[in-house]
Parts: structure tokens; sequence; C-alpha cells
């Protein structure tokens, strides 16, 4: 027998995470699965399932995507994109634009989504919500836990990785529109135990329809995540901005090249720092004023909308000057 | 496909002797100079004491797993001694939820709340040690404050806080062979055990500290139920003997390098800098095991599956590969990246609690002190994985 010994990468530094398109196919109709590697076989920083990436594109924006590859492969980042026909053309991009052997600018992973421990998972999907659960499932079936799938979509044609769970057999229940209706979400979900976790990733009439259902449930029973495409990301600046130090009154100004950290510490004013990714959270500043471009992976969207810390070796602004406690 | 491997040199070192454990720098020299990997065949087990293997071990959780125990006992063939922690000895996804609540509960938006109490309570602990112009750094500060403060943070009872330090040293003790100082405590182990599961409890903790919030993130579903006062366990485990002396350790940098705390009474920010760097240059955490998952490549050389993986933490910190002019104390440095707390998904989490303490003891102390300097010979403690001081003679002029 012959085995290929595991070969320890050294893992992916710096503020900027450029990752080649290692490939693209269609997965089902207008669903491309899209796999990401270091250009120069660096480790890629951990994730787990429910996280998210964001693709920069050209015009400086940034979409989310759940990552729905395989944890145990370090070195890859895969993502399912659907093309949204209506969208505001991150995934038109993607699908159209973006080809094998580019370079593209991603940020995170983030978890905002992330699973708990549990005997027992029942795991809804809709449409190209089933992207963040395939990760789950691969998790639950390595805990060994009871899991089961409600996955729905408008036909199957259109639904993607039906080869993928087909190895499932009774666990899941694939539920194409315009076969079976709309998803029988309370029968889905009746009978179960106040120790069942549920994790449901969809449009947002199928999560409201469910969070009717679970109204009277335990907290913490019903975990959900929208697609947060409808939300509109920060702009990235790709010029300089400047940084008060409320303290001592000095003005610091941050080259687009330059790091917060870096231009800080350029006039003598070093903060700790560890990780440099946004991962550790040594570096976290308090901000006092201004609107931050937030690029670490610690903060939570709650945290991040409160817009009152961020990590300096990744964070940035978006306006013209950033207050910060120092 | 054939490829060529570096063949392993061995060399024949007790790292977990006393006379190692006094003095562990020439020892960490001989294995970085051997090469990237070194075979210790007393303990079966292979070196990294170079940073780049250290570091990139450290990262690298798929192929060396913590679920095997981080100390000599490999648990794919021998029974912990205790229930293995939920954090430090599994890996994910086990791995995930625990740390993702402890990691909230310990994070600098959470310990701001505490910044004051912790600044006002060490001034107070300050201006009581300086009414003598000579006390000793480790039984009246490193060992004080944290005990204080820590736990009271956690929420656990002002009674029994005696089981502390001792259950620690014990449990840091045990990540090594079952050497003399396993056997020393011994005798005295279980009824530390005993007062620390019982502190562990729901009921057994303050409403408003670090234990309670554990347990009201099981409420929410985050952790199980059952999970939560073994989380409380792993606070009480890693957060006071580490603390008391990583402050030591800076205490002891300080008063060797007198010119570095006339750049700190300068600079009194650089607070949080300088414990860092007495961090990296001491490294409270001496080493810590990892298991191969399968056969592995390190640099050029195959660790076999299943084999225990000993990183010197300490010895990545000063290793010249990385660091210019390794053993001086220099607050001029930038010590990020060094691995005296971990790096990757392990990382220290009580490392923001561990910070905010040395920057509170220090900020207090700088105001006041003007010179620090030894009084006496310090005192090694040793421990099979912590290096600090049983005591640290100082005499300083205040202000």
């Amino acid at each position: 027998m012959t085995t290929t010994p595991l070969r320890l990468a050294p893992p992916a530094t710096g503020t900027d995470l450029r990752l080649r398109v290692a490939s693209k196919d269609v997965v089902a109709d207008g669903v491309v699965l899209v796999r990401l590697t270091h250009p120069d076989e660096l480790r890629l920083p951990d994730w787990s399932p429910g996280a998210h990436i964001d693709i920069i594109l050209p015009d400086g924006t940034a979409r989310q995507y759940s990552l729905c590859g395989d944890r145990d492969d370090c070195a890859s980042y895969s993502i399912g994109v659907l093309r949204e026909v209506d969208g505001r053309g991150g995934s038109a991009y993607i699908h159209d634009e973006l080809t094998v052997g580019d370079l593209v600018e991603v940020g995170g992973p983030r978890n905002n989504f992330r699973v708990v421990p549990s005997e027992s998972y029942t795991f809804i999907a809709g449409g190209i919500g089933i992207t963040p659960i395939l990760a789950m499932i691969q998790q639950a079936e390595e805990v060994g836990a009871d899991w089961r799938l409600l996955y729905g979509g408008r036909q199957r044609s259109s639904m993607a990785f039906l080869d993928r769970l087909a190895q499932y057999g009774r666990r899941v229940a694939i539920c194409p529109q315009d076969e079976c209706g709309l998803l029988d979400l309370a029968s889905f979900t009746s009978g179960l135990s106040a120790d069942a976790r549920v994790y449901a990733c969809g449009p947002a009439p199928l999560l409201a329809a469910l969070e009717r259902i679970a109204a009277d449930w335990p907290p913490g029973m019903l975990r959900t995540e929208r697609f947060v495409a409808d939300e509109m990301p920060p702009p990235v600046r790709s010029t300089a901005f400047e940084l008060e130090l409320a303290r001592s009154g000095q003005v610091v100004t941050v080259e687009p090249d330059a790091s917060v950290l870096d231009a800080l510490a350029a006039v003598g004013h070093p903060i700790l720092s560890s990780c440099r990714r946004g991962l550790c959270g040594t570096c976290e500043t308090a901000v006092l004023a201004g609107e931050i471009d937030h690029r670490d992976t610690i903060l939570d969207d709650a945290e991040r909308s409160a817009g009152d810390c961020m990590m300096t070796c990744v964070s940035r602004a978006s306006s013209d000057r950033l207050v910060l406690d120092l | 496909m054939t490829t060529t491997t570096l063949a392993i040199p061995s060399l024949d070192l007790d790292p977990f002797s006393d006379e190692f454990l006094t003095d562990p720098y020439p020892g960490h020299e001989q294995m970085r100079e051997a090469g990237p990997v070194v075979y210790l065949p007393r303990y079966d087990t292979y070196a990294l004491a170079r940073y780049h293997e250290v570091h990139t071990a450290l990262t690298n959780w798929h192929a060396l797993h913590s679920s095997s125990g981080v100390g000599l006992s490999n648990f794919r063939y021998e029974k912990p001694w205790r229930p293995p922690s939920l954090v430090l000895e599994a890996d994910p996804p086990r791995h995930d939820a625990p740390r993702s609540v402890l990691a909230k509960i310990l994070g600098p938006r959470a310990l701001r709340r505490l910044r004051e109490q912790w600044f006002a309570a060490a001034e107070n602990l300050v201006d009581e040690v300086l009414q003598s112009p000579e006390f000793d750094g480790v039984a009246d500060i490193a060992h004080r404050f944290p005990l204080q403060v820590f736990p009271d943070a956690l929420g656990v009872s002002p009674e029994g806080r005696e089981h502390l330090l001792p259950y620690g040293d014990f449990t840091f003790n045990a990540f090594g062979p079952k050497n003399h100082l396993v056997q020393r405590g011994e005798p005295d182990i279980a009824e530390h055990i005993a007062w620390v599961g019982a502190q562990c409890a729901r009921d057994q903790l303050d409403d408003n500290g670090f234990g309670s919030s554990i347990h009201a993130a099981a409420d929410r579903g985050d952790i199980t139920a059952q999970q939560a006062p073994l989380l409380v366990r792993s606070l009480i485990a890693a957060g006071v003997d580490t603390t008391v002396h990583g402050l030591g350790a800076v205490l002891y940098a300080f008063s060797t390098h007198p010119d570095q705390w006339a750049a700190l009474r300068r600079q009194p920010q650089l607070a949080r800098m300088a414990f860092d760097e007495a961090v990296r240059l001491i490294s409270p955490v001496q080493t810590f095991f990892r298991t191969t998952t399968a056969d592995v490549e390190i640099s050029g050389s195959i660790v076999p599956d299943g084999k225990k993986v000993l990183m010197f933490l300490s010895s990545a910190n000063r290793d010249p590969r990385r660091w210019d002019d390794p053993d001086r104390f220099d607050l001029g440095r930038d010590p990020s990246g060094h691995v005296g707390f971990g790096m990757g998904i392990h990382q220290c989490v009580g490392q923001h609690v561990a910070r905010l303490e040395a920057e509170a003891v220090l900020t207090a102390l700088v105001a006041r002190v003007e010179r620090l300097e030894p009084a006496g010979e310090p005192v090694v403690h040793l421990n099979n994985t912590l290096r600090g001081f049983s005591s640290l003679p100082l005499r300083v002029r205040t202000v």
C-alpha cells in the first residue's frame, strides 16, 4: 500500500488573500461550483460549516458565498453560485467572466451560522441555500449525529448537488416544487425533541414560514441564515484615508497599500498584533467615529454594524476618517 | 512517485529533566541546529524547535491532532488522567462550538467592562507592595494579582482558592512524563480535583462571571448542558498558573533589562507590547504535543502515523532564523507572531485576559517605580510544561 504523506503547508498570511480559480463547473441549471486555491499552495484560513467568504468584485464591492466544500481540504475553498437574474451583477460576473486561472480577491471566512452540538439535526434548504447545509451534513456524518434534510427547489434540474446527496438515501427528501408543491415544513418538523437543532437556509418566505412554526420552540432550536445578497455591502475604498488618534489629536494617513496597523506603527504608535489576518482579535482597537470597512473574521454582523471597534491588521475605513480611541 | 526524504537526526536529550527545565536554552539550540525535525528516542517523540516548523505545526490541525492528547500520553493507546478538555484536547468539529463560546466570553469587547476594575485593583496591590523597597515579584505580585482578579471574574467562591495553583501546576506537569514532578503532586491531586469539579457547577458560580456566561451559552443551545462544567474547568485549569508565570516573566525581564524599564517609563502605553515581548522571551508555556494523524511530511522529513510531535514554543520564540538578537528583551521589537500563546485554532483563548492583567499591573507599577532591579537570585519553578519562578527578589526606587 502506498499513501502520500500529509504535507504541512505554511499558512497564508498578510492582509490580502488572492486566490486562483482552480475549477469552475456547471452543477445545475444556473449554478456553478467554483473551487479556489492559493497560487503558492499555501494553507487557507480555517473555516467551519456555516461559514462564508466574500468575493471581491472588480468594482470593489463584496458578495458573500457559503463554503460548501470539504473542510479537511485545507488547500481549497468551494462555493456554489446561482445566477441571479435580477441580482446586482455579482453572480453574473462569476458566471460570465471569471475563468479558470483567474485571481480573485477573497475576504473572510466568517461564520454567522455556526453548528452547535446536538445528537439530532434537521436541515432545511431552499434552492442555493443548500450550500452551507452540505458542509453541515458532512460534519453530522463525521460526529455520528442523526440527521435529515428537506431540500426544495423550483424544479429538479435547478437543484444543485443532488448527486452528492444521493449517497444518503432516505435521510434526504428532495422536493422540487413542480413535482411536490410547496415544502411541507410543519410535518417535517413535527415531533422534534427539544435537543434537536434545526438549520435552515433559503429564500425569505421559506424562513418566515419556518419561524412561524418555530414560534413556541425553545430558544436556540431553530437556526437560520438568510441570503445576504439583498444587503448592500460597504464600499471598499481604493484611496487613502485618515486616522485621528483621539487622545493626542494626531492625524495619520493610511495609504491604499498599507494597513491601519502599519500606518500606526510608522508614526511611532505600534499596536500589538498576532495573526495579521483578522483571526485572533489581538489588534482590536476601539473606534469612536467614522465608517469602518470590516475585513476581519471575528466580528459577527451585529458587532460589525455597531461600528465601535476594528481589527487594525485588516479592516479599513469606508469614510474619509476614522477616530480611534488611542 | 519517488521522493527523497530527509533523515531525522536523533538526540539523547530529556527535555523534562530537572537540568533541562532549569536551563532549557542549550538544549533548544542543540535541537534547532540538529535539523528541522529531531527524534528524541527517550520518549519516542519527534521534536520541532525552529520557528517555521513550530508555527506550521500549530496551524495544521488536520495532520497533527490534539484529541490524542497535547501531552506525552497518547490517548490512542492510554486512558487520560481526567476527562479530556473540550477545547485543548479536541479537534474540529467537536472543538468548534466550545471554542467559539469561550472566544466570545473572553474576547476584548467582553473584557472592557473589567478594565477599570482591574486597573484599580492593580493600583491598590502596588500601593501596598511598594510600602517596602524590597519585595518578592512572584509571591507579592505575580501570585496575588491573578489569584484575586481572575477567580473573581470567573465567579468562583472566595473559599478554597488555595486549590487553584496546585491544580493548575499538576495539570501542566501531567502533560510531561510521569517523573518526580508529577509524582510530587499525586498525593493531593484528588482533593484539588474534587474542589475544582465542585466549582464548575452552575449553582457554585456567581451570576456575573465568565462561568455563568458559559452556562448561559448552554441555555441558548450554543453548547450542551453537559459541556458547560467542563468548559468552566478549562478556565480554572488554564487561567491561573499561566498568568502567574506570565507576570513573573515580565517582572523578571524588566528587572534584568533596566534600560527597558526606562523605556516603559517614557512610553507607558507600551505595557501590552512589553508583556508580549516577555511572553516571547520567557514563554511561560514551553511546550505542547500533537499526534500525527497519518504519515506527515514536515520540512522534507516523514514523521510516521500516530507519533507524538513535541513543539518547543519557547525555542521557536528564540530562533535566530526568525528573531534578531533573540535573547534580548527589547520593547523596540515587534513581538507579533510569537508562538508563546500558540497559533491557529488552539491559540490561547484567554490571551486577552492575560494581557489585560499584565497591562493593569505594569501600568500601576510604572507610574510609581523609577527603578526596578534584582535583589537576589531568582528561583526557577520546575514544571514539565511551564516556565516561571517561585521566587523573584526585587528592589525598587519609587518616584
